[in-house]
């Protein structure tokens, strides 16, 4: 019993490490830029993607297989630099835009990021075969639990530290904060507003790329990851309240353990759950949990 | 008048259609009428009360599962029958999912929208006893009229009788929704889109006109919905999906959302360019994808913004 309990919520925290990252990507950019990104689970795809290629061409190389973790987490960050990319390129046009062209700019995204992926890729899902359990498993009790399972939840909390740092403690964080709060105000103080905006769009890139090479061990990248998980993601930041971090933290475990749980208690229910719960929160209180905090 | 004289012509063209183009061209016709049936009760959401809804999906899957569940369960062929009970599931849904949908605007507006949508999704998916989860339902060769063609082959069954009859729903449905647009209703909403809080002051409740929107919104799609099943004789939960809903709010705004015609224009040059990208590359996402961000970058008034003289004032910031 306590083994079942043990490899549910352990799983359910494995895949809220993994939304959560993505979210927080969704959510700096809500907070800062006002624009709902639906092409961030996209990014996660194209993060998932390279990292399997980074992986292959690593352990190819002959790297030692005990070290893919380097340049899994190497390509996950490196490929959020298309931010950069898509922030200059097409979003900026569309800053003074109604949020529904915003909205519908990053559907575009979408669109064209899911047939670059499978232009590159092909159609079938890529995977890196059998490293998953190359750290073995760890026992919890009576459970094993695979020990990168555990290596991502502990880069998970450790981003959301310094995500948090980064908010509170840094000056880019005073100014990401005072961007989010009254961007007039703070433009008339001297901030580069194009810059910040480059910089934040490039960070939620990153948290999305990275979460999605981070998860590849466990699953196959398949070119439809990103439409299903910015479902989730969405379920998250709605939960959790749009543009909030603690919100996106708390989100996200909402939505990774109730989901393992519906999935094995009575799978029908798996999503269905979440999106009721998604509406309730809509309904009760559409800030979300907490939602009056900004970014 | 030219506005008539072209309207004349498409008419026409559409009656002579089958007897000129090849079957395959009319048989792409028919996801065009029923996509402009639906899109003429989403822009009516979209254009005219100024919200945009990220769910209508359901709606469409609502009406195309009602035609499926109908023809395999019952022993009812009629297609008259299909479209009035789409109709009517459709209004019933809209009316509770709708009066706790709009009491929201923008942003929260589409997400409320949008979990709805996930919500019969993932039931459609799900419940396979029921729906026949991810491989959907079959529909079974509806009658019209009470005419029993099933001996009719697919293919002259579906570019003759099927086509006109497809022809007149979408006429009729253009009738009525310009009527509305038309009536005091229809200005109601437009207030209601342009000031809110002036229309209040009026004396109208802005929600109540924002929930009858809604509501006529669904009816369309679902009937519209409903027609979708009956070429392919499958329904499946992809037409429930999050991207459907974005599709359709695409084809809209390829179209133009100021124009009453011009969601129409969306859906025809969405379904036949997709075709041709389509018998050329595999890659159809890449180039619509392209397509909407040059459409939202530079032409926000869609296809129909670039033939009207003044762009429509409130194009640019879209209330």
């Amino acid at each position: 019993m306590t083994r079942h309990l043990i490899n549910i919520l352990m799983s359910g925290v494995f895949h809220a490490a993994i939304l959560f990252l993505v979210s927080a990507g969704l959510q700096v950019v809500f907070g800062v830029q006002k624009i709902f990104n639906l092409a961030c689970g996209s990014f996660y795809a194209l993060g998932a993607y390279v990292g399997v290629s980074a992986v292959g061409a690593f352990v190819a190389a002959g790297g030692p297989p005990a070290l893919f973790i380097i340049p899994l987490i190497a390509a996950g960050l490196l490929v959020g630099l298309v931010g950069v990319v898509v922030e200059r390129g097409l979003l900026r046009f569309v800053y003074d835009r109604d949020e529904t062209f915003q909205l519908l700019l990053t559907f575009a995204l979408v669109l064209m990021m899911e047939d670059l992926i499978r232009m590159t890729w092909g159609t079938a899902p890529q995977s890196t075969a059998g490293l998953y359990l190359v750290y073995g498993q760890a026992r919890l009790l009576d459970a094993t639990v695979p020990v990168y399972n555990l290596i991502v939840i502990a880069a998970s909390l450790a981003i959301a530290l310094a995500i948090g740092w980064l908010l509170t403690r840094t000056a880019f964080g005073r100014i990401m904060r005072a961007s989010a709060d009254n961007r007039e105000m703070a433009e008339a103080l001297g901030v580069d507003m194009r810059s910040v905006y480059a910089r934040v769009f490039t960070l939620g890139t990153a948290l999305g790329t990275l979460g999605g090479a981070l998860v590849i061990p466990a699953t196959a990248a398949m070119s439809e990851m990103g439409i299903e998980l910015i479902v989730e993601a969405f379920a998250v930041v709605v939960i959790g309240g749009l543009g909030s971090m603690r919100g996106a933290f708390v989100g996200a475990l909402v939505v990774g353990v109730l989901r393992a749980l519906a999935i094995a208690v009575y799978p029908e229910l798996e999503m269905l759950l979440i999106y009721l719960i998604v509406i309730a929160v809509l309904l009760l209180r559409p800030r979300g949990l907490f939602g009056s905090a900004v970014a | 008048m030219t506005g008539r004289l072209v309207l004349a012509v498409v008419a026409l063209i559409l009656l002579v259609l089958p007897l000129l183009a090849s079957a395959y061209h009319v048989l792409l016709m028919l996801p065009f009428m029923a996509y402009a049936v639906v899109l003429l009760g989403l822009n009516l959401l979209f254009g005219y009360t100024g919200l945009v809804s990220f769910g209508h999906a359901l709606f469409i899957g609502l009406g195309a599962y009602a035609g499926a569940f109908i023809t395999t369960h019952t022993p009812i062929r009629s297609l008259e029958v299909i479209l009035l009970a789409a109709a009517v599931a459709g209004a019933i849904v809209a009316a509770v999912v709708g009066a706790l949908c709009v009491r929201y605007v923008k942003i929260y507006f589409g997400m409320l929208t949008l979990a709805f949508g996930m919500v019969f999704y993932t039931f459609l998916l799900k419940f396979y006893r029921l729906t026949g989860g991810d491989e959907g339902m079959r529909v079974l060769r509806p009658t019209l009229l009470g005419l029993d063609l099933s001996a009719m082959p697919k293919t002259d069954y579906l570019i003759g009788p099927y086509y006109y009859y497809s022809l007149a729903v979408l006429a009729v449905a253009t009738l009525c929704m310009w009527r509305i647009v038309h009536s005091p209703f229809g200005l109601c909403l437009r207030t209601v889109r342009d000031n809110p809080a002036k229309a209040e002051a009026l004396g109208l409740s802005v929600t109540r006109y924002r929930w009858r929107a809604f509501v006529i919104s669904a009816v369309y799609a679902a009937a519209g919905g409903a027609l979708l099943g009956p070429p392919t004789g499958n329904v499946d939960p992809t037409l429930a999906y999050w991207t459907q809903s974005g599709n359709i709010v695409f084809m809209t705004l390829l179209g133009g959302f100021a124009s009453f015609f011009g969601p129409m224009l969306g859906a025809f040059v969405f379904i036949f360019l997709q075709d041709t990208v389509m018998s050329v590359v595999p890659y159809w996402r890449l180039v619509f994808g392209a397509i909407l961000a040059f459409v939202v970058i530079f032409a926000p008034g869609g296809l129909m913004g670039l033939f009207a003289r003044p762009a429509p004032a409130h194009a640019s910031d879209g209330r």
